[in-house]
C-alpha cells in the first residue's frame, strides 16, 4: 500500500488538450473520487495513471517511484473496468488467476489468493462458472476479485457501477466502500455520479474541462463549493444560482431590487460588483414576509416536493420543501443568510468574506 | 383456416427447395449402382440397385480407365484442402492480429495490400503464378499445388472483423494483467475467436476441396490428381464413359466436405451467427 503523486500531468490528443495540468497527492490508503461531467478528462486521468495512455507532460509517482514511462503491468496497480472486461472464455477462477499465472506464481499460492478473494466477495460457489452465466452484480464482484488477488499498491475504478441497475448500484457502492476500508488500498475512483462521489470518497476531486476545480472532502465540497460549476454539479436538485449586485458595503446582494442580507460577513468587493448568489433548494425558506416568486411547476416526490418559480426578470428558483398542499400561483420566500454562497460573476469563483 | 394455409406455404416452398437440391445427389447415388450403358442410354432408375454397390470398392481400389484409384485422389484432395485451410488460418491469424492491434508505420498500406489480393484470386493471375511456380521448380509438387491457394486475403479480412469486435477494455485488462502480445494472442484472442476460426476452417476446407483450375494446371503427374480432377478425367471424350463409376466417385468426393461441415456444425453456426460474447 502506498501513496500516489501526480505532478503537472497533461494530455493532448492532437491539438485538443484533454487534461490541462493536474497536481495531486493521495495519502496511503485514501480513496479519492474524481467526479465530473463526461468529457471533463476524468477517465483520461485514470488511464494515464493506469499506463494505458502516455502523458504529454508531467510525472506519475506511486509510492515515491516514478512510473511515468513504465508498462501498466509493472506499475503494481489493478483496475476495475466499467464493462467488467472479464475474459469471456475463462471461468471465474481463471479470470481472477490469470494475472497471477502470468506473473509465474506457484499454483498453490494462486489457489490460496483466489480462494481468499472469493470468500471476501462471496464468490465461492461461482468459481467454475463462465462470465456469461453471472448476473451484473456478480460480474462486478469478479472484476473486483481480479483486482484484489493482485494485492496491488493502487486500485483504479473506472465508473464500475454505471452498468448496474439502481438498486444493485446502491448495494455495490456499499460493498466497495467496506472492502476498500478493510483492505486499506489507496484508490482512485472515477464517476460522473455525484451521489457515488459523495458517499465513497475520503476526498473528492471535481474536474471541469480538463482542469481540477476543487479538491476537498465531500462535506467541504458540498458546503463550500469553490465555484459556480461545483455549486451546480454537486447536490441534487442543483443549487439555485441567482445573478445580483453587491451592495451595502459588501454585506448584502440586490436581486432585481430586492435586497438580500448576507449576515455578519462582508465581501471585500466594491458595491455594484456583479455577483452570483447561491442557495440550495432545501435552504430556501417559505416566508410570508419574503419576496414573491410566480410558481411555474410543482414536482411531487413523495415525502417532499420541488417548487420551481421564475421571477419577472427571468431568474429561476427551486425550492425543496416537505409535502404539503400545493402552493398557489406564487410563493413567498426568504434566503437565510447562513446558507448563502457568493460567487464572482466574471470568474465564477467563490467570494470569501474579508477576514 | 387462413392461418393454417399461411403456415403451410413456407413449408411447401422449403420442401420444394430441398427436393430440388437433393434430387441430383439422389440420382448420383442411385445411378452409381446401375449399369453404365443403361445410364448412357438415359434409362436411369430412381431406385438404387443394391447388387451394384461393388462399384464403390472398384473405384476406390482400382480406379477406372481414365484415372487412378480414388482412394489416392481422395487423399490428395484431403491433404490439399487441409493444407489450404490450415495454411490460410496460420497465415491470416497473425497478419490480422498485427493489422488490428498494433500501430506501426504503413499499417494501413499493409492492410490495403492484403486487401488487394482479394481482387486478384488465383484464376486471374494464373499465368504469372504458374511462371513463379515454374521458376521455383514447384510444378508437379504438393507445395506448388497448395501455396498459391493459401496466399489470399479472405481469412485476414474476416479475422480482422472478428478482432475488431473484441472490446478495448478486454485488451486493456490483459495489458494490466501483464499479458504480452503473443500471450494475449494465445490466451485471449484465439479462444475468444474460436467459433469464428472453426467456421472459417469449414469454409476454407470446402473451398480447397473444390479447387479445379489450379490443380489442373500445376499438377500433370497423375499421382497428384485430386478427386475433382479424377472425375473429369473419367469422363472420356472418345471412349465410352463408365457413368456408374463417375457417379460413385462423385458420391465419394461429396462425403469428406459434408463430414467436415457436420462435425463442425455447432461451432460453424455459432461463428456465423453470433459474436462470442
Amino acid at each position: 500500500m502506498a501513496g500516489l503523486r501526480l505532478e503537472g500531468l497533461r494530455k493532448s490528443f492532437g491539438a485538443h488538450e484533454i487534461l490541462k495540468g493536474v497536481d495531486l497527492a493521495l495519502a496511503d490508503g485514501e480513496m479519492l473520487v474524481i467526479v465530473g461531467a463526461s468529457g471533463c478528462g476524468k477517465s483520461t486521468l485514470l488511464r494515464l495513471v493506469a499506463g494505458l495512455e502516455t502523458p504529454s507532460a508531467g510525472r506519475i509517482l506511486i509510492d515515491g517511484r516514478d512510473v511515468t514511462g513504465i508498462d501498466p503491468s509493472a506499475r503494481d496497480i489493478a483496475m476495475v473496468f466499467q464493462n467488467y472486461a472479464l475474459y469471456p472464455h475463462m471461468s471465474v477462477f481463471d479470470n481472477m488467476a490469470y494475472g497471477l499465472k502470468i506473473r509465474g506464481l506457484p499454483r498453490a499460492e494462486i489457489r490460496a489468493k483466489v480462494d481468499a478473494a472469493s470468500a471476501l466477495l462471496g464468490l465461492e460457489a461461482l468459481l467454475d462458472r463462465k462470465p456469461r452465466q453471472l448476473s451484473g452484480g456478480q460480474r462486478q464482484r469478479v472484476a473486483m476479485g481480479r483486482a484484489i488477488v493482485r494485492d496491488p499498491k493502487l486500485f483504479l475504478f473506472d465508473e464500475p457501477l454505471s452498468n448496474l441497475d439502481a438498486k444493485l448500484r446502491v448495494q455495490m457502492r456499499g460493498e466497495i466502500r467496506r472492502l476498500q476500508r478493510r483492505l486499506k488500498v489507496t484508490s482512485l475512483y472515477v464517476t460522473h455520479d455525484q451521489v457515488e462521489a459523495m458517499t465513497l470518497g475520503d476526498r473528492l476531486l471535481v474536474m471541469h474541462q480538463g482542469v481540477p476545480v476543487q479538491l476537498a472532502t465531500p462535506t467541504e465540497v458540498f458546503e463550500r463549493p469553490a465555484d459556480t460549476y461545483v455549486a451546480g454539479f454537486i447536490g441534487s436538485p442543483a443549487m439555485n444560482l441567482l445573478p445580483g449586485l453587491l451592495g451595502r458595503n459588501g454585506t448584502a446582494v440586490s436581486l432585481d431590487g430586492t435586497e438580500i442580507d448576507l449576515g455578519p460577513r462582508r465581501i471585500p468587493r466594491p458595491d455594484g460588483h456583479r455577483v452570483i448568489l447561491g442557495i440550495r433548494p432545501e435552504h430556501v425558506a417559505l416566508d410570508p414576509a419574503g419576496a414573491a416568486w410566480p410558481v411555474e411547476v410543482v414536482e411531487l416526490l413523495g415525502s417532499e416536493m420541488l417548487v420551481h418559480g421564475r421571477s419577472a426578470a427571468g431568474a429561476s428558483l427551486t425550492l425543496r420543501t416537505a409535502n404539503g398542499p400545493p402552493p398557489g400561483e406564487a410563493i413567498r420566500v426568504s434566503f437565510p443568510a447562513a446558507h448563502l454562497h457568493v460567487f464572482d460573476e466574471a470568474t465564477g469563483l467563490r467570494l470569501e468574506p474579508a477576514g | 383456416m387462413r392461418q393454417g394455409l399461411l403456415r403451410l406455404v413456407p413449408h411447401a416452398v422449403m420442401i420444394l427447395a430441398i427436393l430440388l437440391f437433393a434430387f441430383p445427389i439422389w440420382i448420383a447415388i442411385a445411378g452409381s449402382t446401375q449399369d453404365s450403358a443403361a445410364i448412357a442410354r438415359g434409362e436411369i432408375s430412381l431406385l438404387p440397385d443394391l447388387s451394384g454397390l461393388g462399384v464403390y470398392r472398384e473405384v476406390l481400389v482400382q480406379g477406372s480407365s481414365g484415372a487412378g484409384p480414388v482412394w489416392r485422389a481422395l487423399l490428395v484432395s484431403a491433404g490439399m484442402a487441409l493444407a489450404i485451410a490450415l495454411g490460410k488460418i496460420a497465415l491470416s491469424l497473425p497478419s490480422a492480429y498485427a493489422v488490428t492491434f498494433f500501430r506501426f508505420p504503413f499499417r494501413m498500406t499493409a492492410f490495403w495490400l492484403i486487401f488487394l489480393t482479394l481482387m486478384l484470386p488465383v484464376e486471374v493471375r494464373l499465368i504469372p503464378t504458374f511462371q513463379v511456380m515454374s521458376s521455383l521448380d514447384l510444378i508437379n509438387s504438393f507445395t506448388g499445388l497448395t501455396i498459391p491457394l493459401i496466399a489470399s486475403a479472405t481469412a485476414t479480412l474476416l479475422f480482422r472483423q472478428t478482432f475488431l469486435a473484441i472490446p478495448d477494455e478486454l485488451v486493456e485488462a490483459a495489458r494490466m494483467d501483464g499479458a504480452g502480445p503473443l500471450r494475449f494472442l494465445r490466451d485471449i484472442v484465439i479462444p475468444v475467436s474460436g467459433a469464428n476460426i472453426a467456421a472459417l476452417f469449414v469454409i476454407l476446407f470446402v473451398y480447397g476441396w473444390n479447387q479445379y483450375l489450379w490443380p489442373l494446371l500445376v499438377a500433370t503427374d497423375p499421382k497428384l490428381d485430386t478427386v475433382v480432377i479424377g472425375i473429369v478425367k473419367m469422363i472420356g471424350v472418345d471412349t465410352a464413359t463408365e457413368w456408374n463409376k463417375v457417379m460413385a466417385t462423385a458420391v465419394l468426393a461429396l462425403i469428406p466436405p459434408v463430414a467436415v461441415v457436420l462435425l463442425m456444425q455447432r461451432w460453424f453456426v455459432k461463428g456465423l451467427t453470433e459474436g462470442d460474447k
